[in-house]
This record gives structure tokens, C-alpha cells and sequence, in this order.
């Protein structure tokens, strides 16, 4: 035993298999998203979707907050007003750009948070023994026993509407399957054979964490965050919709849907646009996670 | 089987302990003192400590607790706030008002999923499937709330086919046409979720088993497409079976978009309503209710799983 140990050093052991499978690998889910042409196309609309929401100001063609009983919902194609206006005259192409600005915050913060969180959580219970991962997995089996949209509605609708605590209730909502999702991925790295011959070079196990299996989980985790971005964008919304997200005159998407909605004998078309923008979204983070877990060959657990 | 339904059963009345700490901590989370939603800021101390005895909010939270609980396991969810009616009457209504609409949408959303995944995987690669694969993810991706809303658009206030939104007549089980056309937007609506998550499953996984050498051993000794098709679907069953069972809970507990825009008396429109009145043991009741319901759905799509797969026996 104690000459395998002075033979190969922890660290290089540790060291190897990333450095040489690693480059090797991403070159290869690189290559592969470049030649899948839909996932770069969608891609692209995503990336034009944010940069209509951050560049609002210069997009927008008029004050999203600046209405007038004068032009109540104008029909699409008015001049000046190409998308028409809403129930207050205000004009539906600025409420719409600028409303991506809080529909994608509310709907990816909490994804991000949920990762960040959920993913330590999931790493822990994963390589911690079994007293640890049954107490972590046994927590999150109660928070899986609520439907999702249930509980998030419930959450908001007790502490009260409001960007910080949508933010708060998806985030809750989307821990525990982050947490399975991370916990199953470590365990089958965990039992993978280079982990067990890190292990036996006695690497230390801060070592064998960060080199054998965050760079391994990561992928899986990020595919599966991506996927969780669609639904969450639609919840947000959702909330917004029913009074308990973003609150009035700030423009969001869903809560757009909802002040419209007593519009649609008057103006069907315009009443729908803000739909049309969350849908167009949400697809998109769909496709997008689809087109990187076939790139990376990953098959997520259930 | 006995041990692994022993411990299945365990393992639920733990869950169901669980969510009932979770229903319970709602009404502690609300921001400040509980009573704040009962009484104005200006009312006296001797009625505040009066209401507060009343309610039990003086004495320690476990007792709180247990108390609670006890009066929950015996059918009692208390009185709403708002109404001062029986809460159990009230949401037990509106679960069956619920139940009209989930359980058609669930089984139209589950066999159109499972008809679709199926052409999918078999016709792998061709225009089928990725037609089919494109109008799965759709249905996917679109927020029902949205689709609900251009449903009405389209098929009332445009065409003038169907009622926008109510149960007509005086609720309940639909027993004539005229109700029952209440009911096609809502259950279309709601299908669309179940649709697409089961249809993903059931193509990924059809994939994966005819990646198997069994599909070619059948082929190889002669059996009918037809045939082949049906072992391979059965091969599919339990996994499948496990997303219907949550697919099923999330009809139940997520139809509150979809019945606040039909104006459908379930207990969706019931707890957005308490939500607004903040009437919190309606809105406590009916999350338990809802979460146990889902519990126990899963519960039961564990044994069946179990009993279609002996290797889930564990």
C-alpha cells in the first residue's frame, strides 16, 4: 500500500483523468452543438431575447408607464404603436421589452439560487454517509410531496406579493429537485472506478470532490437547471397573474396577460401578445436544454 | 411484496407527518403576529389577548401543533375566517368540482401522450416523430393560463361555440349536454401538460428498451410488429406510471391558473380566494388536503409499479 501511495502522488492522480479527458470531452459537446443547427438557432433567440430586455430603454419606443384614456387599446398596427396599447393606452411593444426585464429576473434568479443551493445540498447528501443523506433526502421527499405550483402559491399568498418573495417561493419550489437530480448524479460518480483508484492513491477528499466529481455532476446539473428555466419563467408569470408576483404599473409578462384579459372582446389579438412573448421563452429554454443534454450525451435521472 | 408494502406504508405516514408540519408552519410564516389579519391595528389589548387564548396562539407551539393535528385526523379543519363556515364542507365541494375536470383531462392528456410517444419512438428519425416531438414540447412551454385565455378567444368570443368560463346550470356532476360543454375548454386546457410530459417519457423510454436486444429476439423468432409493440409498451408501463401519478397531483393542486381564467368553482378559484381574504385556515386546509391527496396517489402508483415489476419490489 504504501509504495502505490509514493509511486503516484495524490495530487497528479487526482489531476489526471481531468486534464486529459476533460479538454477532450467539452471540445466534443462543443463540436456537436455547433453542428446541431437548431440549439444554436434557438440560442440565438434566446441571447435576442435578453438583449430586447436589458437594452429596453433604447428599444422601447415609448414610456411603458405612460398611458391615456385618449388611445385605450389600439389595434395592432397603429402608427406610432405597431403592437397596439392596452387597457390604459399604453404601448404593448415598450411594456413588452421592458417587461422582459422582470418576467426573465423572476423567472431565472430563482433557478440560479435553487442550483447554487440545491446543488450543495445534493453534493453533500451524495457523498455524505448514510445518516446525512437520509436526513437531507427525507426533507426534500416532504417538500416533493406538494405539488409545485400548490406550493408555490401557498408560499406567496402567506407572506405576500412582490418580486423578492416570488423570487423566494420558486426558489423553495425548485430546491428539492435539484437536490435529487444532484444527489443521484454524485452517487453514480461516487461508484464510477477513477474515484475509487483517487481514493486509493489516498487523495484527500476536498481533492477528489473538486476534481472527480463536480467537473463530472456539473454537466448533468446544468442541463437539468436549463430545463428548469421554461417552467420557471411560466410560474413567475403565473404568480404574476394571479396578483401574487410583480405588482402593478410595473410590466410583466404575466401580469400583462391578467390586466389584458378583460380585453379580449375588444382587442382578442393584443390580449394575447404577452402569452405569445412567455411562450416564445419558454420553448426556447426547452429547446435549448434538449439540444445540450444530447451535446453532452447526458441522461438525467428521474 | 409484504415487507416492501410495509415499508412503503411507512414511508407515506412519515411524508404525510411531514407535510402536515409544513401546512401547519404556514400560518407562522405570515409576517408579524397571526391575529394581525383577524383584528385592526387599533384594537384592544384585552380583546387581542381575549382572541388569542381563543385561538391557543399563547400556548407553546407543539402543543399548538398537536392540537391542530388532533382535530385535523378527526375530519375537523377548522372554520374559515372570512365565511365562518366548516372549511372540510367547503373544499370537500370544491374537490369534486376539481375532480370534473382533472380526472377527464388527466386521462385525455395521458392517452394522447402515451398514443403519441409510442408513433413517436417507433417511427425514430422521421418526419412522425419530429413532428410529434415538436407539438409535445409545445405543449410544454405554453403557459396553460396563456392557452386558456386563447382558447376563450377563439371558441367564445370569436366563433361563439362554447361557454367562456362557469360550470352552467348549478354545478356539480354534469349530467346533460349543456353542462358538459362547460366542461371541453377546461379539460383541453388542462390536458395539455399531462400530454406532454407523458409523451416525452413514454418516447425516451420505448427508445431506450428497443435499444435492448429482446425487441430483435421477438423479431427474430417471427413475432408481428403488432405484437412486438405490445411487449415493448408493457416494458414501458412502470416508469411511465410513475409521471401519471404525479402528473394526476399536479391537475389537482395546479389547476388554480386555469380555474381562476374559466371562473371554475375547484378548489383552485377556493384557495385564490382565501389567498385574498387571507383566510388562512381555509388556505392551511386546502394545501394539506391537496398534498395529502398527492401522497397518496403516489402511494398508490408505487404498489401498482410494484405489482407489474417485480424487480421495484426492491
Amino acid at each position: 500500500m504504501a509504495d502505490i501511495t509514493a509511486l503516484q502522488p495524490a495530487a497528479t492522480a487526482a489531476d489526471a483523468p481531468r486534464g486529459a479527458a476533460g479538454r477532450s470531452y467539452w471540445a466534443t459537446v462543443g463540436e456537436r452543438l455547433r453542428r446541431d443547427r437548431l440549439t444554436v438557432a434557438v440560442g440565438g433567440v434566446v441571447l435576442a431575447i435578453v438583449a430586447l430586455a436589458v437594452f429596453a430603454p433604447w428599444v422601447a419606443t415609448h414610456d411603458p408607464l405612460d398611458g391615456s384614456v385618449l388611445r385605450r387599446l389600439q389595434p395592432i398596427g397603429t402608427p406610432g404603436y405597431f403592437l397596439g396599447t392596452d387597457e390604459t393606452g399604453r404601448d404593448i411593444w415598450s411594456r413588452l421589452v421592458y417587461g422582459g426585464r422582470l418576467s426573465l429576473f423572476c423567472g431565472m434568479t430563482p433557478v440560479l439560487l435553487a442550483t447554487a443551493f440545491g446543488g450543495v445540498l445534493g453534493l453533500v447528501a451524495g457523498i455524505g454517509g448514510r445518516l446525512l443523506n437520509s436526513l437531507v433526502m427525507r426533507v426534500v421527499d416532504v417538500f416533493y410531496a406538494f405539488p409545485s405550483v400548490l406550493l408555490a402559491i401557498a408560499i406567496c399568498g402567506v407572506i405576500g406579493a412582490g418580486i423578492a418573495n416570488t423570487i423566494l417561493s420558486l426558489t423553495v419550489v425548485f430546491i428539492p429537485p435539484i437536490v435529487r437530480v444532484t444527489e443521484s448524479l454524485t452517487r453514480q460518480v461516487k461508484s464510477r472506478d477513477f474515484v475509487e483508484a483517487a481514493r486509493a492513491s489516498a487523495a484527500p477528499m476536498h481533492a477528489i470532490i473538486r476534481h472527480q466529481v463536480v467537473p463530472n455532476v456539473l454537466g448533468g446539473i446544468l442541463v437539468y437547471a436549463t430545463s428548469l428555466v421554461g417552467i420557471s419563467i411560466i410560474l413567475s408569470a403565473g404568480l404574476s397573474f394571479l396578483g401574487l408576483g410583480v405588482t402593478p404599473p410595473d410590466p410583466e409578462w404575466g401580469l400583462m396577460l391578467n390586466a389584458l384579459r378583460q380585453s379580449i372582446f375588444v382587442s382578442p389579438i393584443v390580449a394575447a401578445l404577452p402569452g405569445v412573448a412567455i411562450v416564445v421563452t419558454s420553448l426556447c429554454f426547452n429547446l435549448l436544454a434538449d439540444g445540450l443534454r444530447s451535446a453532452m450525451d447526458i441522461k438525467l435521472p428521474t | 411484496m409484504a415487507r416492501f408494502v410495509a415499508a412503503r406504508l411507512l414511508h407515506t405516514v412519515l411524508i404525510l407527518f411531514g407535510v402536515s408540519l409544513v401546512a401547519f408552519a404556514l400560518i407562522h410564516m405570515i409576517p408579524g403576529n397571526p391575529l394581525d389579519i383577524l383584528l385592526p391595528p387599533e384594537a384592544p389589548k384585552s380583546v387581542v389577548d381575549r382572541l388569542r387564548s381563543e385561538f391557543g396562539f399563547d400556548r407553546p407551539l407543539y402543543i399548538q401543533y398537536l392540537s391542530w393535528l388532533g382535530r385535523v385526523l378527526r375530519g375537523n379543519l377548522g372554520t374559515s375566517v372570512f365565511t365562518g363556515r366548516e372549511v372540510t364542507h367547503e373544499l370537500l365541494r370544491a374537490l369534486g368540482n376539481t375532480l370534473v375536470i382533472a380526472v377527464p383531462a388527466a386521462v385525455l392528456g395521458f392517452g394522447l401522450g402515451i398514443a403519441l410517444g409510442a408513433a413517436a419512438a417507433f417511427n425514430y428519425g422521421k418526419a412522425t416523430d419530429r413532428l410529434i416531438s415538436a407539438f409535445v414540447i409545445l405543449g410544454l412551454s405554453v403557459p396553460h393560463f396563456w392557452l386558456a385565455i386563447v382558447l376563450v378567444i377563439l371558441f367564445a368570443v370569436e366563433w361563439n361555440l362554447l361557454p367562456a368560463e362557469g360550470m352552467g346550470g348549478t354545478g356539480g356532476f354534469p349530467t346533460s349536454w349543456d353542462s358538459l360543454r362547460y366542461l371541453i375548454l377546461p379539460v383541453l386546457t388542462l390536458s395539455m401538460i399531462p400530454m406532454g410530459v407523458v409523451g416525452r417519457m413514454v418516447r425516451s423510454t420505448v427508445l431506450e428498451i428497443l435499444g435492448n436486444e429482446f425487441p430483435t429476439a421477438l423479431r427474430a423468432k417471427g413475432l408481428m410488429p403488432r405484437r412486438i409493440v405490445f411487449h415493448v409498451l408493457k416494458n414501458a408501463a412502470p416508469p411511465t406510471l410513475a409521471v401519471m401519478g404525479l402528473q394526476l397531483g399536479y391537475l389537482l393542486g395546479g389547476s388554480i391558473l386555469v380555474e381562476t381564467v374559466f371562473n371554475w368553482p375547484g378548489c383552485g378559484q377556493f384557495m385564490n380566494l382565501a389567498i385574498f381574504r387571507r383566510d388562512i385556515p381555509v388556505l392551511q386546509g386546502t394545501v394539506l388536503v391537496l398534498a395529502s391527496f398527492f401522497v397518496l396517489i403516489n402511494l398508490v402508483v408505487d404498489l401498482v409499479q410494484a405489482l407489474i415489476d417485480p424487480r421495484m419490489r426492491r
